[in-house]
């Protein structure tokens, strides 16, 4: 059943304050999401009954802790749809699981003459660890062109993948445009090349419901805090196969099986990727926040995000001055919208609606290279998720026109 | 509050400076030049001066900037002109202390620029009124093309 943003709000205490006296409207999701009280109250409770290490004691709380942490494993191998638990590997954020494909099967797998094709729709998480291999491996960085709306462009990816590619990288979901990207169609693109497909889920796992093995992705790399989790945690996903052959990026504890003077051996997946103590509360919150995603049900999560994009969207578009970055079927979109207005200056404005309790972000969100396509040297970018409400976005909307009037007339 | 508030961080004078920038364009030749890039927004300024007989005899600033940025670069390029380097500089520790919510000595140095203490009730936005101020110690302290990053 649908559920209404006011109601879901409430389970957010961070949103029931006032910034600037004035009442907080949070359009900042695409950056972090806030966190509901089940969170809060999941990790509270782990460090008052169970914190302990794992993998480790034979004591009680270890106990706890390990079988509190295999279990957020299970959840979010669930949530995802991978085949088996070993598979789903805990990192630090989107941007570690990223780093962690390029430093390990990439600097094995790309040699010389090779190539690795990303986007321009890229986060700079998912073009700088390929950027830095292809420099060290001596290997060619290709990017698939986007249409004029945003889009990628197809027939440049059919043009950009190649017999030489050996990774293709490529968002899921824009973190500026609010595009989606066929991924299936595009790893199936990757796999008659021979290529592995990685996929950046971050702005996409928290609003859709996302499949890995129907996708038939080989690597997808996703963050808690933008899905109502904790930050410090965030997933990697791998197919058994492609993991079974990698080395760990990182040595130490929990992930040798048997250490020699001289060398060592590694244990099993998933803990030969995860040395050292883990994140386990990060871990245990992020469970909780699959949980509390599961219980709105993420079909209706998409469908509230569409019915807020598309009320909000024309009222934007009617502003005088204001240009909408991203797809222009507005159905089609996620919900993130980047947008500039006239001569204002991105900055200027997201002080001016902060100052009216809005949260939004001001800048080139990680997107350096997006945004000298788009040919803005900067944006502005308002995001909705699941608390939000079509008071916020017309909220937002009247603080635009106040903005507008203010830099116009408004000085005496 | 609304945008009561505002009024502090853009009076009428920022937003003068801002829509009609001072020594706004490029020299032709100059002794001194930076680009200084802005890597939260994505702002570039580059800024370029003639030293002659060790005082800024001409100054210059391009590039695209928020309202405090380009005001903030106008207002300099105002006051430092004629300038010794020494002399420059000094003013730059004074507008440090300033958007730092600190009390300069000399206020009355600063020019237009003193407007800008606004600033330091506004965290996130001080580093776009100092981003001229560090290209101009930067420029100062290499004579030769040099391109710079203020990192986070």
């Amino acid at each position: 059943m649908m559920f209404q943003g006011e109601e879901v709000k409430k389970d957010f205490p961070i949103l029931n304050q006032v910034v600037n006296d004035e009442p907080l409207i949070y359009l900042d999701s695409a950056a972090t999401s806030q966190k509901p009280t089940a969170v809060l109250t999941a990790i509270e409770t782990y460090y008052k009954t169970s914190n302990a290490n794992v993998h480790r004691g034979v004591h009680t709380l270890a106990e706890r802790a390990t079988s509190q942490y295999e279990a957020a494993r299970e959840t979010v191998r669930a949530f995802i749809h991978a085949k088996e638990t070993a598979e789903v590997l805990f990192t630090r954020g989107a941007t570690t699981s990223l780093n962690w494909v390029a430093k390990s099967y990439g600097e094995a797998n790309v040699h010389e003459g090779d190539e690795i094709v990303i986007s321009y729709m890229e986060h700079h998480s998912n073009i700088v660890p390929w950027q830095q291999l292809a420099k060290k491996n001596k290997a060619i960085l290709k990017y698939i062109e986007l249409t004029k709306d945003g889009q990628l462009d197809l027939t440049s990816a059919k043009e950009q993948i190649t017999t030489k590619t050996k990774i293709v990288a490529l968002t899921h979901v824009s973190n500026v445009l609010g595009s989606v990207n066929p991924i299936a169609e595009l790893t199936q693109l990757a796999h008659s090349v021979g290529a592995v497909m990685v996929v950046d889920g971050a702005q996409a796992v928290p609003h859709m419901a996302v499949d890995v093995v129907e996708l038939g992705v080989d690597f997808y790399a996703f963050s808690g805090h933008k899905m109502l989790g904790p930050t410090g945690i965030g997933i990697l996903y791998g197919k058994r196969a492609l993991l079974e052959v990698m080395e760990p990026v990182e040595y130490g504890g929990e992930m040798i099986d048997f250490v020699y003077d001289q060398d060592s051996t590694w244990t099993e997946l998933p803990w030969k990727f995860e040395a050292g103590t883990p994140n386990i509360a990060g871990a245990i919150g992020l469970a909780a926040s699959i949980d509390y995603l599961n219980q709105l049900g993420m079909e209706n999560i998409h469908a509230h995000e569409t019915a807020l994009v598309t009320y909000l969207l024309p009222k934007l578009r009617a502003i005088p001055g204001l240009v909408v970055y991203g797809p222009t079927d507005d159905a089609s979109r996620t919900g993130v919208i980047t947008f500039n207005v006239d001569e204002l200056h991105p900055h200027d404005l997201a002080t001016a609606l902060d100052m009216q309790g809005i949260a939004v972000r001001a800048g080139h969100h990680c997107t350096q290279p997006l945004m000298r396509q788009l040919g803005a040297s900067s944006t502005a970018r308002a995001s909705v998720y699941v608390y939000n409400t079509k008071a916020d976005c017309d909220s937002l909307v009247e603080a635009i026109l106040a903005t507008k009037e203010f830099f116009n007339y408004g000085l005496n | 509050m609304a945008l009561t508030r505002l009024d502090q961080l853009y009076r009428q004078v920022i937003l003068d400076h801002s829509s009609h920038p001072h020594h706004h364009g490029t020299l032709e030749e100059a002794t001194n030049q930076v680009e200084m890039n802005n890597p939260t927004c994505g702002d570039v300024i580059e800024l370029q001066l003639n030293l002659t007989d060790n005082r800024i005899e001409a100054i210059r600033f391009s590039g695209s900037g928020c309202t405090i940025s380009t005001a903030s670069a106008s207002m300099m390029t105002d006051v430092v002109l004629g300038k010794t380097p020494k002399e420059a500089l000094a003013l730059v520790d004074q507008f440090s202390l300033l958007v730092q919510g600190k009390e300069p000595e000399n206020l009355d140095d600063l020019g237009d620029a003193a407007i800008l203490s606004g600033v330091a009730k506004f965290p996130a936005r001080i580093r776009c009124a100092t981003l001229a101020w560090k290209g101009l110690e930067k420029a100062l302290a290499t004579p030769d093309e040099t391109k710079t990053n203020e990192k986070e």
